[in-house]
C-alpha cells in the first residue's frame, strides 16, 4: 500500500526547497519535512529522483515530483480551492512562467558568481547581477508584488532573493540590491520578509550566514 | 491591445529553428490558425523580434492578439492555457501526470541542444565529454519512454512535442559524435518514426540533411572548423 500524506525532501538552507514549503503552507498542507545531508544522500531520495538526485523532491501519497517550479504548480493544482498561486488569465499565467525561468536561468547565473568575486572581478560581476535584476524588477511595475496585490508564483519562485541576497551581500562585501540601483525589487524584498509564509520558515540567519562564509572559504581556496 | 495591432496567432519563427517548430506542431495539431513570420536571426534582427522579445531577442515568440509570449514551453502552455476547447490536449488533466510531462519537458530543455551544440563546436576531450553526457542524455530519456507508445502512454503529447523536433538534429549529432540512435536507443528511434508518421511532424521537421548544411553554416559563423 503507497504510503500517505505529504512529505518534502529538502535541505535547510537551500532557497529551491523553500519554495515548496512556501507553496504547501499557503494552501495549509501538513507535511513531513526530511532534511537530507547533501554530501551523503539518502537511499530515499535517490529512489524518489534517480536522475537529477536533487533536492527538493516533494512525495505526494508515495509519488515523487522534482523540479521545485514544477512542484509548485503541482501544488496549485492538487489544492486547487485553496490560495490561488498561479494567476488564472492565460497571458499572466505565461508572463509568471517566462519570469520564472529567466530568473533561474539568467538572474541565478548572474548572481553565482558575485558569491566568490573578488576586487575588480566583483565589480563587473555586480553590475552584469544587477543589470539581470532590473530587468526582472520591470515584472514588478509597480505592484506589491510580482503576483498583483498578493504573494504570488513569481515571488514564491524568486522570494528567496529577499533573504538570501542581503547573506550573499554581506559574506561577498559586495553591494549590489541597493537603494540607488534597484530600489523596487528592495522595497519588495520589505513585503516579501513579511508574508506569513515566508516568516515562518526561513532558516536561522546566523546559521545560514555562517554556511555561506565557510562554502565560500572553501570555494576561495580551491 | 493596442490599436493597429495585429488580431489572431502570429508566430515570430525561423525555418531550422527547433523551438519554433514545438509550436507550429501544436498549433497544427489543434487546428489554430496562425501566421509565422520568418525572422532573420544570423544579421541584423527585426524591429518586431527585438520589440516582442526585448530579454532575449530569440525565437520563438507567439504573438496573441498582439501580446507577445516568449520561451518555447511557456509559449506550449499558453496555447494549452488560451485554447481551452482546442483539441487535443497536451498535457493530461491529472496533476501528477502533469507535473512528469513539465519534468521531462524541462529536462529536454536543459540537456538535447545545449549538449548537442557543444558536440559540433568543440574538439578533442570537451567534444568527447559532450558526446558521453549526450549518449546519458538519450540513455535517460529512452528509459524514461519505455515500452510506450509516446512519452505520456497511448497519445502523443507534452513531451513528445518538446523532443520531436530535436530529432531532426540526431543525424547531425550521430556525426560529430560517431554513435547511432537507431543502434543504442531503438525504442527511442521508432518513437521518433511513429512521430513522424503524425501529419503535422512530417510536414514541420526540418531534413536533417538540411540541419546539417545548416551546421555548416553556423559553423562559419561562428568560425569553428
Amino acid at each position: 500500500m503507497a504510503e500517505k500524506g505529504v512529505k518534502v525532501f529538502g535541505m535547510w538552507a537551500s532557497p529551491m526547497v523553500i519554495r515548496v514549503e512556501w507553496a504547501l503552507r499557503l494552501k495549509g498542507v501538513v507535511y513531513e519535512y526530511v532534511d537530507e545531508d547533501l554530501a551523503n544522500k539518502s537511499d530515499a531520495l535517490l529512489r524518489h529522483n534517480p536522475v537529477t538526485k536533487k533536492v527538493p523532491v516533494l512525495v505526494h501519497d508515495g509519488e515523487p515530483i522534482a523540479e521545485s517550479a514544477i512542484i509548485v504548480e503541482y501544488i496549485d493544482e492538487v489544492w486547487k480551492d485553496g490560495y490561488p498561486i498561479m494567476p488564472s488569465d492565460p497571458y499572466e499565467r505565461a508572463q509568471a512562467r517566462f519570469w520564472a525561468k529567466y530568473a533561474d536561468e539568467k538572474c541565478n547565473a548572474a548572481i553565482y558568481p558575485v558569491f566568490t568575486a573578488t576586487g575588480e572581478a566583483q565589480t563587473k560581476v555586480v553590475h552584469e547581477a544587477q543589470q539581470c535584476l532590473k530587468t526582472l524588477e520591470k515584472a514588478l511595475e509597480g505592484k506589491k508584488f510580482f503576483g498583483g496585490d498578493d504573494f504570488g508564483y513569481l515571488d514564491v519562485v524568486v522570494g528567496w532573493y529577499a533573504y538570501w541576497l542581503p547573506i550573499i551581500e554581506e559574506v561577498s562585501g559586495a553591494k549590489v540590491v541597493t537603494d540607488e540601483e534597484l530600489p523596487v525589487l528592495k522595497a519588495w524584498f520589505d513585503r516579501i520578509l513579511a508574508v506569513d509564509v515566508v516568516k515562518e520558515t526561513l532558516p536561522p540567519r546566523d546559521k545560514l550566514l555562517a554556511l555561506n562564509k565557510a562554502r565560500r572559504e572553501q570555494l576561495l581556496s580551491a | 491591445m493596442v490599436a493597429g495591432e495585429k488580431k489572431g496567432v502570429v508566430l515570430l519563427d525561423f525555418w531550422v529553428s527547433p523551438f519554433a517548430q514545438r509550436c507550429r506542431i501544436a498549433l497544427a495539431e489543434k487546428g489554430l490558425a496562425y501566421e509565422s513570420v520568418e525572422q532573420v536571426l544570423l544579421g541584423d534582427k527585426g524591429d518586431l523580434l527585438l520589440r516582442s522579445n526585448p530579454v532575449h531577442k530569440k525565437v520563438p515568440v507567439l504573438l496573441h492578439d498582439g501580446r507577445a509570449v516568449c520561451e518555447s514551453l511557456v509559449i506550449l502552455e499558453y496555447i494549452e492555457d488560451a485554447f481551452p476547447l482546442a483539441t487535443p490536449r497536451l498535457l493530461p488533466a491529472d496533476p501528477f501526470a502533469r507535473a512528469q510531462a513539465r519534468f521531462w519537458a524541462d529536462y529536454v530543455d536543459k540537456t538535447v541542444y545545449g549538449i548537442g551544440t557543444r558536440l559540433w563546436r568543440l574538439k578533442g576531450e570537451q567534444r568527447a565529454a559532450a558526446r558521453a553526457e549526450m549518449l546519458e542524455t538519450l540513455r535517460t530519456l529512452d528509459a524514461e519512454l519505455g515500452d510506450r507508445a509516446f512519452f505520456a502512454g497511448e497519445a502523443f503529447g507534452f513531451v513528445d512535442v518538446a523532443l520531436i523536433p530535436l530529432t531532426s538534429w540526431f543525424y547531425s549529432y550521430e556525426k560529430h559524435g560517431g554513435f547511432s540512435v537507431q543502434a543504442e536507443f531503438p525504442r527511442l528511434a521508432e518513437w521518433a518514426r511513429r512521430c513522424g508518421e503524425r501529419d503535422s511532424v512530417a510536414k514541420i521537421l526540418t531534413k536533417p540533411e538540411e540541419v546539417l548544411d545548416f551546421i555548416g553554416v553556423l559553423k562559419k559563423h561562428y568560425g569553428v572548423e
